[in-house]
């Protein structure tokens, strides 16, 4: 896949002080005035165009944000935000509705280039299906709605999806155009006063995709979202809703990269995701987000709410990440098992290195009848790093059967990095059956030494550790990202041996 | 997740609880002031509740209510009771120290062996002559709310010394009796090993016919010098309507073995809090425990372990069989220090659920900062195996005693790890009759 | 010869699926049957049903035990009317002492039977007779039920309850499964031990050879939940040769 393969190349020169995407693209951007009050968010709704439920939603949110505070339970430490000190909105400039990618700003095109991803579209219909007969394999297509920093430019393979009924486009545009899917579907996995970020999130969100795949539907390719933060000061909102009716499923893949930065960036996304019965949606991650540079400054601060409910008899909604960058991870992508049958699924890499704090995992709330859960999760902490996973698995009175797998694993790299395990395991149900391991250590030398022995340097033994045991999960992830996955975790780990 | 403490409604913390105790509180001067400020924060904070972090499934001002007034010292009738109910004690052969509703009773305690000196609290606490005596109440490196309540209210306990090489033959044996309804009794004891000392401590929370409803909270300061090795018993058989609140703080020398089993089937709410610090190398810990929860028992055990040298292991297993409507919380942290190099730390809680409306929550936490460790915790909770069950109903048990042949496993497999052989008798004695009981 | 088991048309379901379809089959006092068949041919439904597991639902037919209709029984009852099943995959019991275990499975099958308790002098005793004849360490029953047991060993310990509880009706699950050739000797020497002319036993397995060993009166073929053919011991022979195959058309 050709825009994979690209970022890949790219990737493989990153270490933590040389960002290399830390380049600033330089184009006029249209920004709201710093701060955030109620004229700042009329003026984000405004700009989308947005009609004046989709505002009152909005302003309602902001108002509860007003009387909230910020959470402080997690094992990260980070100096006070100003809220009032960031842009909330920045737009790249653009003279008139887009019809065609050509009326796109041949600067972002650069841009997209640059960062690997190739917005045409024959470029990407290259390597797309043959048939059968010829012996290749088919090769899968990836459908990529590009956003640049707040505002999704381009989506490409509007018609292959509109034949098969699968609507994806940004939520901006879902809002205007499917407002029925989107007051039904908005906040119900999510609401608004869920937590702190995500009730700042529903009043200032800004893009994110909107994905409605109808019944019976197969979606053709895999969806896919590259993004970055581009504008100095601006946090990122991005807002999915991705629904999988009757029988329908869909394999959605985001990844990103972000530019180098003085100040912290404020990244707080919310994303949720509906299966009906017998729907499956598989939700990947690869997260490389800016980490802040070698004496720990700067870096992204990557404060995510991602949900999924099985609302429907036998669904499932399975979440696989990646995560190698942000100064700061606050997230637990998290399942609501509610229909009878359903299972939630989590596979997770994190890696820290640096000066990196990570505080993440999942939730599986097991309500139905005979609901499965599996939690794997590799964290790896090198550096000065805090790796900490924090999950729930919890099963409700009438959670009849319910059954849950979790091993959670941490591997630590040198002397000065933490990595902490904090399961919180919830029973009301004597028919429930959950079963909980977990394992710290480091690398073993004899290991090491062996490895070394026979002709690998220091670093590439490590590699190979390391790669034995995030396996499990990697297998996980679809198979572009795999590859791209697979690099991003040895380059995450550089330097972080010796 | 918003954090905001609620402040705690002014009933709930009787301010004349302290002032009514105050006058009977042994220890002038510094300790006193010691208590007052104690007393202070712990009504600044009031009882815990699940927006505490560590509190968070066993939330005492919903349990509880509030704190009931301290007991006043016990008459001769009192005594009497104690009496009649240490003759019920199953565990015999002791050298017994007895506190009766929060004061020692030396009448009904036994003489301390060679090698063992024995002093009450309260008369340590009023030795003027003692200028480090308030520190005794100091022990509260861990902020805890209860831990401080105990030490403003601590009436009496038992201040016992093990000295070097001392191996007194007969267990230490602490026995708590309530003999009143409806208050608090604060006691705080100490065990303190000598270098290469061997003991055994035995801790138990028993009942006068007729109290009910009062609330016990203990607290218990242990240090280990080097090379020392205790074996430790602790057996709950409160009142089924009262409530036990007891705090262990442990501090480990170099090369010694500490081996601790608490086993609690009584107190309608329960909350036993272990903090065990490794302060010198090469030591070991086994820590082990059984809640026996049914009706609507609430039993939290709470460990916490600090590794804070390198080179020392600890293996901790806790158990609860959980029946009717009754809640088992288990928090087990495993801190792991920067420098603490080669420890060697496994945890394993398992729940048994035999009711639809039992509960279970397990924590197992793990907060390690040194690389050249192997950690691990393990948890399970369930209901008893249909597979196994089948088999014995095949070969010909029915159901009920299939059951309760498995449970019986469950909890046997815990008690074995008891070394000393009438503690062990003990303990399954307390565990046989939980399960006889069970409807 | 009496009949000791009497199965007629019986029909089982496990989930949605109907495994059992009509079966029919009786088994006299004194004899041997072995039961032969394919995977999937519900052999061990069979016997999971005769012992009473959960999970299965009968829907049509009957099985008579000395005359009496047995799925009207509970697990234990049945098992203190003397039916006893030797399990393919026994399970471990940690915490469940194996002596405690025998003793206690021993007792209340006698007292369902309106028998005393066994003292226990006697049933110790009984414990070392059986031991020494089966060649089994006594201590092993020290040991958690089947903690640690080799496959041989469980099998082993299947036959030692069987001399110890004395059953009208044996049936052994595959008995052969998992076992090398001296196991699987000393396992069926145990077994002939007990053939006596009030006994029943109902052999399932899948290959022949166990039939060298424990030689039966009667062989019955498989085949989708229904017996398809019933013969001597030379069946069994046969089968070896020719393979199930051709039975698999017989029973659609």
């Amino acid at each position: 896949m050709p825009a994979v393969q690209e970022t890949v190349d790219r990737v493989r020169q990153i270490d933590v002080d040389q960002y290399r995407y830390g380049f600033e693209t330089l184009i006029e951007s249209e920004k709201a005035p710093k701060g955030l009050d109620e004229d700042t968010v009329r003026f984000i709704s405004a700009k989308k165009d947005e009609p004046a439920w989709m505002l009152e939603w909005r302003l309602e949110a902001f108002r509860r944000w007003q009387t909230m505070a910020e959470p402080t339970w997690a094992r990260v430490d980070y100096p006070k935000i100003d809220y009032q000190d960031l842009y909330y909105y920045a737009a790249p400039k653009q003279k008139k509705a887009l019809a065609s990618l050509d009326e796109v700003d041949p600067e972002i095109l650069r841009t997209y280039e640059k960062l690997g991803i190739s917005l045409r579209e024959q470029e990407i219909l290259a390597g797309v299906v043959r048939p059968d007969s010829e012996g290749a394999p088919e090769e899968r297509r990836v459908a990529v709605d590009a956003v640049f920093d707040s505002v999704s430019v381009a989506t490409t393979f509007q018609a292959e999806l509109k034949k098969a009924g699968v609507i994806f486009m940004p939520i901006s545009h879902a809002i205007r155009e499917h407002p029925d899917l989107v007051k039904k579907y908005l906040g119900s996995v999510v609401p608004t006063s869920d937590n702190f970020f995500a009730t700042l999130n529903s009043a200032v969100f800004s893009d994110g995709s909107f994905v409605y795949v109808p019944p019976g539907v197969r979606c053709p390719m895999e969806l896919s979202t590259y993004f970055r933060i581009n504008e100095k000061n601006t946090g990122q909102f991005e807002r999915t809703l991705i629904i999988a009716d009757k029988g329908a499923y869909v394999s959605y893949l985001e990844g990103c990269t972000a530019p180098q930065r003085d100040e912290n960036q404020l990244h707080a996304a919310v994303v949720e995701l509906i299966a009906h019965d017998d729907a499956e949606i598989k939700y990947s991650t690869v997260q490389n987000w800016y980490p802040g540079n070698s004496e720990g400054a700067g870096g992204i601060y990557n404060f995510v709410t991602k949900r999924g409910d099985c609302r429907g008899r036998n669904s499932k909604i399975s979440w696989t990440q990646v995560e190698t960058g942000s100064a700061i991870t606050w997230k637990y992508p998290s399942c609501i098992l509610r229909g009878d049958n359903s299972r939630g699924e989590f596979y997770s890499i994190a890696i820290s290195n640096g000066y990196q704090q990570v505080d993440s995992g999942t939730k599986m709330i097991h309500l139905g009848k005979n609901t499965t859960s599996r939690i794997i999760s590799k964290g790896i902490a090198a550096g000065r790093s805090q790796n900490t996973y924090r999950g729930l698995v919890s099963a409700h009175r009438k959670a009849i059967g319910a059954r849950n797998f979790t091993a959670c694993d941490s591997l630590l790299i040198g002397d000065k990095c933490g990595a902490h395990t904090v399961p919180y395991i919830e029973t009301k149900n004597s028919s429930a059956l959950f079963e909980h391991e977990a394992t710290t250590s480091k690398i073993s030398e004899d290991v090491l030494f062996y490895c070394v022995q026979r002709g690998l340097s220091q670093e590439e033994a490590v590699g190979l550790v390391v790669n034995g045991f995030v396996k499990d999960v990697l297998q996980h992830l679809p198979m572009e990202f795999a590859v791209e996955a697979q690099k991003l975790i040895s380059i995450s780990l550089e330097g972080s041996v010796g | 997740m918003n954090v905001a403490l609620l402040k705690p409604a002014p009933e709930r913390v009787p301010n004349d609880l302290f002032a009514d105790a105050r006058s009977r509180l042994p220890g002038t001067g510094p300790v006193a002031d010691l208590r007052a400020a104690s007393f202070a924060d712990f009504a600044a904070r009031g009882l815990p509740h699940r927006r505490i972090e560590e509190w968070k499934y066993t939330d005492l001002r919903a349990l509880l209510g509030q704190v009931a007034p301290l007991a006043a010292a016990p008459d001769e009738a009192a005594l009497a009771r104690a009496k009649a109910a240490l003759a019920k004690l199953d565990v015999t052969g002791t050298a017994r120290f007895v506190l009766v509703d929060g004061v020692f009773a030396a009448e009904l305690s036994d003489a301390p062996a060679a090698g063992v000196t024995l002093r009450r609290l309260s008369a340590v606490l009023e030795d003027e002559t003692n200028t480090v005596r308030a520190d005794l109440l100091r022990t509260n490196a861990t902020g805890d709310v209860m831990v401080a309540f105990n030490a403003a209210l601590a009436t009496d306990g038992v201040v016992i010394g093990v000295a070097d090489g001392a191996k007194p033959e007969k267990p230490l044996h602490i026995v708590h009796v309530a003999t009143q309804s409806a208050v608090s009794i604060a006691t705080r004891s100490f065990l303190q090993l000598g270098k290469n000392a061997q003991a055994t401590l035995v801790e138990s929370f028993v009942t006068a016919d007729g109290a009910h409803d009062y609330q016990t909270h203990d607290a218990v300061v242990i240090w280990l010098g080097d090379d020392a090795v205790l074996e430790h018993v602790r057996l709950v058989e409160d009142a089924h309507d009262a409530a036990n609140i007891s705090t262990a703080i442990v501090t480990l020398g170099a090369k010694t073995r500490f081996n601790t089993f608490s086993i609690t089937t009584g107190a309608h709410v329960s909350r036993y809090q272990a903090f065990v610090r490794f302060n010198g190398e090469e030591a070991h810990a086994s820590i082990n425990g059984i809640n026996l929860l049914k009706e609507r028992q609430h039993g939290d055990a709470t460990l916490v372990l600090d590794h804070a040298v390198p080179n020392c292991d600890s293996r901790e297993e806790f158990r609860a069989v959980v029946d009717d409507s009754a809640r088992s919380v288990f928090q087990g942290r495993i801190n792991v220090h920067p420098d603490a190099q080669k420890t060697d730390a496994k945890m394993m809680t398992r729940a048994l659920l035999l009711s639809d409306e039992a509960e279970a929550d397990n924590k197992p936490e793990l907060e390690i900062f040194a690389d050249d460790v192997t950690c691990g915790h393990g948890a399970t909770t369930g209901a008893l195996d249909d597979s196994l069950l089948f088999y014995l109903r095949a070969r010909g048990l029915p159901e009920k005693e299939a059951q309760a042949m498995l449970i019986q496993a469950f909890v046997g497999e815990a008690i074995e790890t008891i070394a000393d052989d009438s503690l062990r008798e003990a303990a399954e004695t307390a565990a046989e009759r939980w399960l006889k009981a069970r409807s | 010869m009496s009949a000791l088991l009497e199965v007629n048309n019986l029909k089982v379901r496990v989930e949605d699926r109907e495994i059992l379809h009509g079966l029919t089959l009786t088994v006299n006092k004194g004899q041997v049957h072995a039961i032969m068949g394919p995977n999937g041919s519900g052999k061990s439904t069979l016997s999971h049903v005769i012992a009473g597991k959960p999970g299965y639902e009968v829907t049509d037919g009957e099985i008579l035990f000395e005359g009496e209709d047995l799925l009207a029984m509970e697990p234990d009852e049945r098992a203190a009317k003397g039916v006893f099943l030797a399990f393919q995959y026994p399970v471990e019991i940690p915490g469940v002492a194996t002596m405690n275990f025998l003793r206690t499975a021993l007792n209340a099958q006698r007292k369902a039977r309106g028998e005393g308790e066994m003292s226990t002098p006697d049933f110790l005793k009984k414990v070392r007779e059986v031991c020494t004849r089966l060649n089994i360490p006594q201590d092993m029953l020290k040991r958690g039920v089947n903690v640690g047991f080799s496959g041989g060993e469980k099998k082993r310990n299947e036959v030692l309850q069987m001399a110890l509880f004395e059953p009208s009706l044996c049936i052994l699950d595959e008995m052969d499964s998992g076992l090398d050739i001296d196991a699987l000797r000393i396992a069926a020497d145990g077994v002939n031990a007990l053939r006596t002319p009030d006994r029943g036993f109902v052999v399932i397995t899948h290959y022949q050879r166990l039939l060298n060993y424990i030689i039966p009166d009667v062989v019955h073929v498989m085949s989708n939940g229904r017996v398809v053919k019933s013969g001597g011991k030379e069946l069994a022979l046969e089968l070896e040769e020719s393979g199930y195959a051709q039975f698999e058309d017989k029973a659609a």
